[in-house]
């Protein structure tokens, strides 16, 4: 009988709970911004009054609040991409229940009773709570492994400089995981433009270690199997100094300082010449 | 038992490797790509792997071997068309076919043939074991 009281209180006091949640917000929040938030707290506080029954209050776990977590997922998520941090809106939710304790307490006189209510609701709500960060977790998991990928894509283009030359400049440190996608990648660059020479160009590259090194002459080992040659353009003074001091043998690897005189020597392997224009076509 | 064919044309020899090989199919190889390369007297060996995935350690030092045996028989050869994914295991095998002149295609291939036997003709006996140019 109890349960069917405050269940059928929190569904008709609906439009006073939701302008109590509003105030506590603005109290709360001081950014708040009372049209951004309306609908989402609209679109809230109606499918968990929907949800809230009989069955429903006293299980927190019950079916009938997938839904509602469902809602609250998709709201906790896009205030995570909007910026909010999980504790604003943890703190959206529990004004929440702050409002719907505040009509119980209004409702009901005997404080055994009210206790006994107030637990159930606590319970669903701080259950919500705990669900709002898994969103918004989810929410940031999403925009990482976006950013991964993206990185992974963008940091090994492989460019056609001239027909017959492909280019990669590597920027960031090597890893072995790295190295393998460059290497892929390369080397289906060559395969699929028909390219003999390619650049490999590690100026930006902060730090060569041995490792580094090591990966670098397995991807000039491959592209020779492939049947292209391979230069390794620049290497920083401090780099050279590093490899040396090192021992490390780059003595039958064409290394240049420059992405400029890597092309050079490209075009003398390709028996190609640059010219100036003659005079005459300039004046 | 099979056999991969071995094709002549002109000076050189010409494998064209369209199954994966096994072991037994690549020593036979070996021998009859000698026995060819003596009987027809070719000066060039030209081995197509373009079609062939997989390559592990023993097909890797066959195909060293062919280099080998061929050039202290006056011929060149030259490997070409071999997949990204097959050479970086050859790699990561450490076998990096040193001594052993490679190509993009069976075009450029042939280019590069003709130029290392044009280059050992020119100099006489010299040796040279560079690979690609």
């Amino acid at each position: 009988m109890n349960t069917n009281q405050s269940v059928k209180i929190l569904k008709e006091k609906k439009d006073a709970i939701l302008e109590l949640w509003t105030a506590k917000q603005k109290a709360e929040d001081s950014y708040f911004n009372a049209d951004d938030q309306k609908e989402d707290s609209e679109d809230f506080a109606a499918s968990f009054l929907n949800a809230l029954s009989d069955s429903t209050v006293e299980d927190q776990n019950s079916k009938g609040f997938d839904k509602v977590k469902e809602t609250l997922l998709g709201i906790s998520v896009s205030r995570a991409k909007r910026g909010f941090s999980p504790r604003e809106t943890g703190t959206y939710l529990l004004s929440f229940k702050e409002a719907l304790l505040e009509v119980l307490s209004n409702e009901f006189n005997d404080p055994a009773v009210l206790y006994a209510e107030s637990l159930k609701i606590s319970k669903i709500i701080d259950n919500m709570t705990i669900l709002t960060f898994e969103g918004y977790i989810k929410g940031r998991e999403d925009i990482i492994s976006r950013q991964t990928d993206e990185i992974t894509e963008i940091s090994t283009p492989v460019i056609q400089v001239w027909d017959g030359v492909v280019a990669l400049p590597i920027i960031g440190t090597l890893d072995s995981a790295r190295t393998q996608v460059v290497m892929e990648n390369l080397l289906q660059q060559i395969v699929d433009t028909g390219s003999t020479i390619a650049i490999l160009d590690i100026s930006g590259v902060p730090a060569v270690d041995s490792l580094v090194a090591q990966h670098l002459i397995k991807t000039v080992s491959a592209t020779r199997l492939l049947g292209a040659e391979c230069i390794i353009s620049g290497i920083r003074p401090e780099i050279a100094q590093i490899i040396v001091h090192l021992g490390i043998d780059l003595s039958n690897i064409i290394t240049k300082s420059t992405l400029a005189s890597a092309l050079q020597t490209a075009f003398g392997m390709l028996k190609l010449e640059v010219n100036k224009k003659g005079k005459f076509i300039n004046n | 038992m099979d056999r991969i064919p071995i094709l002549k044309m002109g000076d050189f020899l010409l494998v064209t490797i369209q199954v994966d090989l096994y072991d037994q199919l690549a020593e036979n190889l070996e021998t009859d790509l000698v026995n060819a390369v003596k009987k027809h007297n070719s000066k060039g060996v030209l081995i197509d792997i373009s079609s062939v995935s997989i390559i592990d350690s023993f097909m890797g030092r066959i195909l060293g071997n062919i280099g080998a045996m061929s050039r202290i028989m006056g011929a060149q050869s030259v490997i070409v068309g071999m997949q990204p994914a097959v050479a970086m295991t050859l790699v990561e095998l450490g076998l990096t076919l040193t001594g052993v002149a490679t190509a993009l295609n069976v075009e450029k291939g042939m280019e590069l043939l003709r130029s290392k036997i044009l280059l050992s003709d020119g100099q006489s006996d010299d040796d040279d074991d560079n690979d690609t140019e």
